[in-house]
């Protein structure tokens, strides 16, 4: 599973970043969390708010800070 | 919970600032300077200015939706839409300042292109609601009207005259793509957020209310005798329209949030204060850089005096909010209004770490000829500001 944090790297892509391990955690899954700092790429996938958080390739949510259960809830539905 | 730790350190360090025994020091020198500024900050602004500030930049990352205004940064979008949007959408969408470069770059190459994508890399940071209620509060409500203005008037010169320079990359450049419209519905009619809104600003304004100098007409002294039962009005209204209209999940996000832009900002602006109050000193003392030498660089209003201000503005970098202290230092040692007018536009939209950035996005050629833009326009509505203000 490839999991990824897009955003340039203030105080809520690592929020974001450290809810998103817990919620790894928490549902007992083995998978790393990449964070993507790069603003070309950060356009390229379409990303206009960040952070954002990508699971698979896919956009779960931009613009805000998802809370744990959010996030393990994304993980289950994957 | 990490948040909790952060929290409590933010509280403890507020409290610690706020009842610091300052005037006991035996010593007066810059590191007396830096304290007590930073002291009069927790006093006088951070309660009654900041942190309602910080609730209504809450509000607005929560309730409004910023994907809704997307669809004005189309490429399809009428360009004269796509400009003025550009130009005032930072009020809402550039609220944390790591937000503006994504959304830059993301109309740049999906959108509307080349001179949206500047106007609203040039004004975001100025006209951001935190940044006018602090600039409007501490430097006065001149300077707070006129960064505004100045920000969104410029940011469409600025980005038009880009579009012109280089209209023919312009003309047969594609879109890499759509912008991906994410709005989603919100059930709340828009009267109710727009009254909500305006409670929360009129609290903010009266709680706010300075006293009047005497010549002022007498009804500005009357709403400042008044001002706690007119704020209190105000707060009764909000906690109504809080327990009427909005649910408990939403109340838990917006208070989250707020909270989340002071743990974020208050840390940075403590820094700020700080570092303004041990080398410019308060208004009328001096810090570790003598008021002379202030004076001389950027005082009064010669067209050196605003360059030179645009021009280390420019390459500065000011953390969110940290260019008000700093420049309320640099006006208490002497700087003119003009330059003073000029730093607040060229500073907060341009530093060098942002500037490599936008290269990355834009390439050499443009940031360079930007840049120039906003040295050159920066210098010149200081001198007309100055020029007004004298």
């Amino acid at each position: 599973m490839e999991i990824q944090v897009y955003g340039k790297g203030c105080l809520k892509c690592h929020q974001l970043a450290a809810n998103t391990e817990q919620a790894i955690k928490d549902s007992g899954l083995e998978a790393k969390v990449e964070q993507i700092t790069e603003i070309n790429k950060i356009t390229e996938k379409g990303i206009m708010f960040t952070p954002a958080l990508l699971i698979d390739g896919k956009i779960i949510c931009q613009g805000k800070i998802p809370g744990v259960e959010e996030i393990k809830q994304a993980l289950k539905e994957r | 919970m990490k948040n909790l730790g952060k929290s409590l350190i933010t509280i403890i360090v507020f409290l610690g600032v706020y009842y610091m025994p300052v005037e006991l020091l035996p010593f007066r020198n810059p590191v007396f300077e830096a304290l007590a500024l930073a002291k009069w900050y927790a006093r006088e602004h951070v309660l009654l200015c900041l942190i309602p500030a910080f609730f209504i930049a809450g509000a607005i990352s929560v309730f409004i939706s910023q994907a809704a205004v997307i669809k004005y940064f189309g490429a399809q979008a009428r360009k004269i839409l796509a400009y003025s949007v550009a130009s005032i959408s930072g009020t809402i969408l550039a609220v944390c300042s790591c937000t503006v470069l994504p959304l830059f770059s993301g109309i740049y190459k999906r959108g509307a292109g080349l001179g949206p994508a500047i106007a609203f890399l040039y004004s975001g940071p100025a006209i951001n609601v935190l940044a006018i209620i602090l600039t409007a509060r501490v430097l006065g409500w001149q300077l707070g009207i006129a960064r505004a203005f100045g920000a969104v008037v410029f940011s469409i010169i600025i980005g038009v005259l880009m579009h012109l320079i280089f209209i023919k990359e312009e003309r047969s450049r594609k879109p890499e793509g759509q912008l991906k419209d994410s709005s989603t519905d919100v059930s709340r009619p828009i009267y109710k957020n727009a009254a909500y809104f305006a409670v929360m600003v009129g609290l903010l304004i009266f709680a706010n209310w300075a006293k009047p100098d005497i010549s002022s007409s007498r009804i500005w002294f009357m709403i400042y005798e008044n001002k706690w039962a007119i704020s209190l009005i105000f707060a009764g209204l909000l906690i109504i329209f809080l327990s009427r209209w909005f649910k408990k999940e939403e109340l838990r996000e917006w208070v989250a949030s707020s909270w989340g832009f002071a743990l974020q900002i208050l840390p940075l602006l403590l820094a700020g204060v700080l570092a303004a109050g041990f080398f410019l000193g308060r208004v009328g003392h001096e810090g570790i850089i003598p008021s002379w030498f202030v004076h001389r660089l950027v005082g009064g209003n010669s067209l050196f005096a605003n360059f030179f201000a645009s021009f280390f503005g420019a390459f500065m970098y000011f953390a969110t909010l940290t260019e008000v202290p700093i420049l309320q230092g640099l006006i208490g040692a002497g700087m003119g209004k003009g330059p003073a007018l000029a730093l607040l536009l060229a500073g907060p939209a341009l530093s060098l770490p942002n500037m490599l950035v936008i290269r990355s996005v834009i390439g050499t050629k443009k940031t360079i000829v930007y840049v120039s833009l906003v040295v050159i326009m920066a210098t010149i509505s200081g001198i007309i500001f100055g020029s007004i203000m004298q």
